[in-house]
């Protein structure tokens, strides 16, 4: 609970000096001038975007001479596992955006199931990691520019950081590392006239499950190039329903399958791609709110000690508060 | 003889297939209209028709006027005129079968500065008419999808806006 508390006082505090620094300058700054939900909402990793997928647009609500910002919530809890994150997001001028996420991931359900049979090999409720990213726009309107089909396009990246280093780079995950950067380019389209947003991402990453289970692996420990892609439609200024579906890669495999079960796969660590289907909701612009179904696939299985956990999916709530 | 009975009937067939084509394309749009007239008129009976225009256009300009953002723009002799070039403008885009006879959007922008929060602003105060004449989500959006691209005439300025009465 302490963990959580400092880090989301940070943020409420800089949110708040935020409001007060624009209000006290009311004169000659102007804030929240952006079209609604057109700053997307807070995805998984900080960044604006959608659920799962980073997007072009710059988080918040401020133009080309304002800055805005937000705070965010987001709950994930699958059939086996539980993710709790929280950060900040800031957007400088409409053109530079950074971001502050912590994440916690719920391995109790698995640690439970494992420690039956080899005490300790998981040593932890939890893993976290906290997230920096950056992305600036490079070109284009995605919302104004309703005559070409030329997309706004931002590159951004995401530093991240895991907290559980000595876990996910043990004998029983075998990450490379336990930090990794990852660098993306997104395009984002609306397309006005048919009330339909598309965005398509690439990103080259070594993130396991996002950078929870560390960076790299015994099969992979080189970049690899993933797809993410998202459509969003419009069913008024303030509903959005959309999909995404995220590519992730597989590098891990257990180096304990190979040290103490004879090469039998005993701990299943192999990656699947991630989609979600959500709706977002905002009743203004100070708050949205985002409700999916989000599908994980596989995360970490153990079937000789009954963690029969390969189809991971449920249900992802966020809130976001900002200006 | 025979090529050139064949010309003639190539000729005419090419005549017939241009006209059928022709006759999907919407009008051929005024020179200052800065846009391109819709291909279809259902949208246009979504608003209403050129007096739901009129109309919108009342409650639009009221809510440009109430909004401290846009109200320095709106707030003075020209609203009449404005409302009357607005729904000329919007009814040839909509293919209502006007002609809009206005100035072009850098011309009639020219005596001030509009800034990216001012031009969203008055999105916004035209969202909030069009829902009150309910009018659609999708029909607004096919013709705001074909205001929108204005931005790059009507925007002037990243600073400070700068309403018409302060540089006369």
């Amino acid at each position: 609970m302490h963990q959580i508390k400092l880090p989301l006082s940070i943020c409420a505090i800089s949110i708040a000096s935020l409001l007060l620094s624009q209000n006290s300058n009311a004169e000659s700054m102007s804030y929240s001038n952006k079209l609604l939900l057109t700053g997307g909402v807070s995805q998984v990793e900080g960044a604006a975007g959608g659920g799962l997928t980073p997007w072009a647009v710059i988080g918040g609500y401020g133009t080309n001479n304002e800055i805005g910002g937000n705070v965010h919530y987001t709950y994930a809890k699958t059939g086996d596992y539980k993710l709790d994150s929280y950060g900040l997001t800031v957007g400088f001028y409409d053109r530079f955006e950074l971001s502050i996420a912590e994440q916690k991931f719920d391995v109790n359900n698995l640690r439970k199931k494992v420690d039956a049979a080899l005490p300790g090999a998981i040593g932890r409720n939890e893993i976290s990691q906290t997230i920096i990213g950056a992305k600036v726009r490079v070109l284009g309107e995605a919302v104004l520019d309703a005559d070409t089909w030329v997309p706004q396009v931002a590159v951004g990246f995401q530093y991240k950081k895991n907290h559980d280093g000595d876990f996910v780079k043990s004998a029983v995950v075998g990450a490379k590392s336990d930090h990794g950067v990852d660098f993306y380019i997104a395009a984002t389209k609306l397309l006005l006239d048919k009330n339909l947003l598309l965005n398509s991402t690439l990103r080259f990453t070594k993130a396991n499950q996002f950078g929870l289970l560390g960076f790299g692996g015994s099969r992979h420990d080189n970049y690899q190039p993933q797809l993410e892609v998202s459509a969003a439609y419009l069913l008024s200024k303030n509903v959005a329903i959309g999909a995404e579906y995220r590519m992730k890669p597989n590098n891990l495999k257990s180096p304990a399958n190979d040290a103490l079960f004879g090469g039998a796969n005993v701990v299943e660590l192999k990656e699947h791609d991630a989609f979600d289907l959500f709706i977002a909701y905002a009743p203004t612009k100070n708050i949205s709110l985002t409700a999916a179904y989000v599908n994980l696939g596989n995360i970490a299985t153990v079937d000789a000690v009954g963690a029969d956990f390969g189809h991971q999916d449920g249900v992802y709530l966020s809130v976001q508060f900002g200006i | 003889m025979k090529t050139k009975s064949f010309n003639i009937f190539f000729t005419s067939l090419l005549l017939l297939l241009s006209a059928q084509i022709y006759a999907d394309e919407a009008p051929q749009a005024s020179p200052n209209l800065g846009t391109t007239v819709l291909n279809e008129t259902d949208t246009f009976k979504a608003f209403g028709g050129k007096e739901g225009l009129v109309k919108i256009m009342d409650d639009f300009m009221i809510n440009l006027i109430q909004d401290p953002r846009t109200k320095p723009f709106f707030d003075n002799e020209k609203q009449t005129f404005i409302k009357a070039m607005l729904v000329e403008q919007i009814c040839e885009i909509l293919n209502g079968g006007c002609k809009y006879p206005g100035r072009d959007m850098a011309t009639s922008h020219a005596n001030m500065k509009v800034n990216r929060a001012a031009f969203n602003a008055l999105v916004e105060s035209f969202q909030f008419a069009m829902d009150k004449h309910n009018v659609p989500f999708t029909a607004q959006n096919k013709l705001l999808a074909k205001l929108a691209p204005m931005y790059r005439e009507i925007e002037t300025t990243t600073g400070d806006a700068v309403p018409p009465a302060a540089l006369n």
